[in-house]
């Protein structure tokens, strides 16, 4: 009676770990169905010169003749004008930010900052996306006419650098937690003026972990859709490839969502393409990351 | 950036303004003083990351009130009816008055996160027990990197494999077949109802299973975080009652992290609520209601996604009204789930 | 390891040492590739308490969890050896039914934090397939009375268990793990954490213990092992130094290394 009891209950903890193992495989299901799928279609219109060449424009070869894939250069051009803008806004403030947060922020101000942090990083990015459009309108439109900018790689970097600033701050702060006080302390000891030691100790501690969170910030931004459908809709006839701040560009994201949706094969053809590009470079610095994180910080991070 | 006080300083010994009274040892002796400019650095320095730290709290403001300054003709014009309203009409003629009703796309919202919920917590929390206490060691580290990859693939991408691979799975397979088993049994068959225009695999459900997945690594990381702040001790006193892994992780580890799974799970609800592009990807994009899954709809996300480009005058206003709903709601959820994670570690009222 | 072989064996206060309920043979314990406990054989006699001291790190409370086998779920801990329970040996039964008929109580109080008292001392009966509520209620209210608890919250069964003080949540503890009715009662250092007045209730409760269960307790505490135990093991470096009747040990150590940790010299 007891043996039957404890032999059941030691099957019902097997029972559960396989249960639980099972959730496991079907979490990486998919992600083995994207890779593979992304990577048999995708490869089919991967050359050099996918990488070279400009957006095609549509075709059906059972209508047409000479029908090219073209490529994904103009979409990685803007996607890298649109990232390098909004890092360039996101990075240097929101490490500032996070700075404030761990050496300063033990006040009121620090508890709102770090909690609106947080919370700004869940506020879905198409709300992002029409906030900064409404205040690009407040800021250029001109009685009923409505400015290039409002629709430009300028308001749409800033709505990514919105994205990321939280992310930045927050992935900062936790780094620079990870420098031990004791450090701080020695160092504010020996008379080093506190920024002289928040920069170029603390910070400089803490550095590959800052770097990998601004990594991991990039790579989301550089991923987003919903703003770029908003702020940036895309420019996919780029016979001037377009790099003003005031005009829209091709991106990464938005090409695929418009090639796969489109009905034309050459486009469909290529959106696995650049799935398959975006996908591998995604993994690629995820993976980089957090190899690097674990290098560095193997104990902390677990 | 910071003044050196030999430059700075040398420049202040003999102030060209003769209108400024110098004593020797008046003011402007503190430039020549190192200290002076090493409090000055400080607190440009301190200043600097106080008004990074300000910048967030701006767009946190920033968000509320241009959302409503914005929206305010709609919110004006409609008011509380916009909610419940089921129609969606831009272009007034003399049959159909121009009118904005939100109902179909809260409705779609509620009904995709649910179902992403339904499969999303269990595989999530399924995922994170077995990688925190079940799995033998050789296996965690290996399949907790893989999972935490599921994160980094760009919602775009999950949409066009949904749209290619799931899609039809779910208009073939999946979507008859469900209709054909579940669909029989008696007060399930709306809910699984066909839908007229057939099965295209355009559906509530096939929306709902794609943000399943994509909530996995949100909820299935912070519970993990919950589950790994469990002191060992707890499991032990489980475990010294002579309970299995299982009954250990039940008795002990769930309850201890309970705050922190909660939170989890909410974070991962404003995820799923604030998914735009995948949705829009699969979710048939049509602005009605219907109480089977089958059917094709919208989310507030996917529909703001969808019309925004076309949109003007009122009905953008009525657009930003649905982000200010979305992010009203959005708030709502990030903040209880702040609250909940960041109490979420040890139990309530503890007496140590 | 006598310091000197030739001397006469001093009498021992207690009956030499009856049967051995619990016995560990050769016990050597890793974690990874260190070893804290080396060869350790040592027996513990029924309805006797056995107090283990030594400094800190010294391998105490692994040589415990040896012996209801809670070493073994520490990722990279190894044993070998053997540990016998009534003459068999635990490596060789399940884990859980050991566990079950050898208790554990912890250095800090650790009820289950979502039960209330009620449910903490119920916990282990349940896991084991109690569903008769009158069972469950008589052997909660025994539990409870054994570990001197019953009085202070038997008006309060149904709240949290994590709402008493630190002291009675570590007699909620000895209750939990009592409620098995187990053979072998092991603590680890279950008073470190508790004040005076809470450590003597606890001190008190094991000359009751006792009568009924084989008692193990790892402590710091020299004037506690005095008090309480029967038998006493100084342990060093993961090696047994000494292991002897506890007054014996006390007044008389053979061994200099003994002497100088009870009288203070190191530790
Ligand atoms: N989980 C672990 N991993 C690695 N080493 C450990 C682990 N637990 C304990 N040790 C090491 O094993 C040795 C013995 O530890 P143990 O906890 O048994 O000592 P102790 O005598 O109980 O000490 P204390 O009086 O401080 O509780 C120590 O050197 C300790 O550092
Ligand atoms: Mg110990």
């Amino acid at each position: 009676m007891r043996f039957d009891r404890d032999v059941r209950r030691k099957l019902f903890s097997h029972a559960m770990a396989i249960a639980c193992l099972a959730c496991v495989a079907i979490a990486i299901l998919p992600l083995g169905d994207i890779l593979y799928t992304s990577a048999v279609n995708g490869l089919k219109v991967l050359s050099f010169q996918f990488f070279t060449q400009n957006s095609p424009i549509p075709c059906d070869p059972r209508f047409q003749t000479g029908c090219s894939f073209g490529g994904i250069y103009n979409s990685i051009q803007g996607t890298l004008l649109l990232i390098v803008i909004a890092a360039g806004i996101a990075l240097p403030v929101g490490i500032l930010c996070g700075i404030y947060l761990s050496e300063f922020g033990a006040n009121p101000l620090g508890n709102a900052a770090r909690f609106f942090a947080d919370v700004l990083a869940g506020v879905p990015s198409i709300v992002m996306g029409v906030v900064v459009f409404s205040l690009f309108l407040l800021l250029f439109q001109d009685g009923y006419i409505t400015s290039d900018y409002v629709l430009s790689v300028l308001s749409a970097s800033i709505a990514l650098a919105f994205i990321m600033l939280p992310i930045v701050a927050r992935t900062a702060e936790e780094a620079l937690r990870l420098v031990p006080t004791t450090t701080r302390e020695a160092a504010l000891a020996l008379g080093i003026p506190r920024y002289r030691v928040v920069l170029r100790i603390v910070l400089r501690s803490a550095r590959s972990a800052v770097i990998t969170g601004g990594l991991l910030a990039v790579a989301r931004a550089a991923g987003e859709t919903a703003p770029l459908i908003i702020l940036n809709p895309g420019n996919l006839f780029p016979f001037a490839p377009a790099l003003g701040l005031h005009q829209t560009t091709a991106s990464l994201p938005i090409s695929i969502y418009r090639w796969i949706v489109s009905p034309y094969p050459n486009w469909q053809a290529d959106a696995w393409g650049a799935t398959f590009v975006l996908v591998i470079l995604m993994l690629g610095i995820s993976v980089a990351a957090r190899l690097a994180l674990r290098e560095r910080f193997g104990a902390a991070l677990r | 950036m910071v003044p050196r006080p030999s430059d700075t300083s040398a420049g202040s010994e003999t102030p060209r303004d003769p209108g400024v009274i110098v004593s020797p040892r008046g003011r402007f002796s503190r430039l020549r003083d190192r200290r002076f400019w090493v409090r000055v650095a400080d607190r440009l320095f301190t200043g600097a990351t106080g008004a990074a730290a300000l910048v967030i709290l701006g767009i946190a403001t920033l968000l509320v009130l241009l959302l409503v300054q914005s929206s305010y003709p709609s919110l004006t014009r409609f008011g509380f009816g916009f909610l419940y309203g089921t129609v969606w009409n831009p272009n007034q003629t003399v049959l159909s008055p121009l009118i904005f009703g939100a109902l179909p796309a809260i409705y779609g919202t509620m009904v995709i996160a649910a179902i992403g919920m339904l499969f999303g917590v269990p595989l999530s929390l399924g995922i994170a027990i077995f990688l925190t206490e079940l799995s033998p060691g050789w296996l965690r580290g290996g399949l907790s990197f893989v999972i935490e990859l599921l994160a980094a693939i760009p919602s775009v991408v999950y949409g066009v494999w949904g749209l290619i691979v799931v899609v039809p799975l779910m208009a073939t397979t999946v979507e008859p077949g469900l209709h054909a088993t579940l669909g029989q049994l008696p007060g399930l068959s709306g809910v699984f109802a066909a839908p007229a225009s057939g099965y295209n695999g355009f559906s509530y459900l096939t929306a709902g299973i794609i943000l399943a997945i994509m909530v996995i690594p949100t909820i299935s990381s912070v519970s993990r975080e919950a589950f790994l702040v469990v002191p060992n001790d707890q499991r032990e006193a489980a475990l010294s009652l002579g309970a299995t892994s299982w009954e250990t992780t039940r008795l002990s580890v769930l309850p201890y992290a309970r705050r922190g799974v909660l939170g989890a799970i909410t974070l991962g609800l404003g995820r799923a609520i604030g998914e735009t592009i995948a949705i829009v990807l699969v979710v048939g994009n049509s602005y009605a209601i219907s109480g089977s899954l089958f059917s094709s709809g919208t989310t507030i996300a996917a529909f703001i996604a969808t019309e925004f480009g076309e949109a003007n005058g009122i009905e953008r206003a009525a657009l930003l009204e649905l982000g200010l709903v979305l992010l009203a709601v959005s708030l709502l959820i990030n903040v209880g789930a702040r609250l909940l994670v960041r109490r979420g570690i040890g139990p309530v009222g503890g007496a140590e | 390891m006598r310091s000197d072989p030739t001397a006469p064996e001093p009498r021992a206060p207690l009956p030499p040492m009856p049967p051995a309920k619990l016995r560990t043979e050769k016990l050597s314990a890793w974690y990874g590739k260190k070893r804290v406990l080396e060869e350790i054989s040592l027996n513990f006699a029924p309805n006797e308490v056995t107090a283990i001291i030594g400094p800190s790190g010294c391998g105490k409370s692994t040589l415990i969890r040896c012996m209801n086998r809670i070493h073994e779920v520490t990722p990279h801990a190894r044993i070998e050896g053997r540990v016998f329970l009534d003459d068999q040996d635990v490596y060789r039964q399940e884990a859980t039914s050991v566990r079950r008929r050898i208790g554990m109580v912890f250095q800090r109080a650790n009820p289950f934090p979502t039960m209330s008292v009620f449910d903490n001392v119920a916990a282990g009966l349940k896991l084991n397939g109690v569903r008769d509520k009158a069972r469950l209620d008589e052997q909660v209210v025994k539990s409870l009375r054994q570990a001197a608890l019953w009085e202070e919250v038997k008006e309060g069964l149904y709240a949290p268990g994590v709402s008493l003080s630190g002291g009675q949540q570590q007699r909620l503890c000895i209750a939990r793990a009592l409620a098995v009715e187990p053979e072998v009662l092991l603590m680890d250092e279950p008073c470190s954490a508790l004040d005076p007045i809470a450590t003597a209730k606890i001190e008190d409760l094991l000359f009751d213990l006792k009568k009924q269960y084989t008692v193990v307790i790892v402590t710091h505490n020299m004037q506690q092992a005095a008090r309480v135990a029967d038998r006493t093991a100084f342990l060093y470096l993961g090696k047994l130094v000494e292991f002897n009747a506890t007054r014996e040990l006390f007044e008389r150590p053979k061994e200099k290394l003994t002497e100088s940790y009870i009288t203070g010299r190191f530790g």
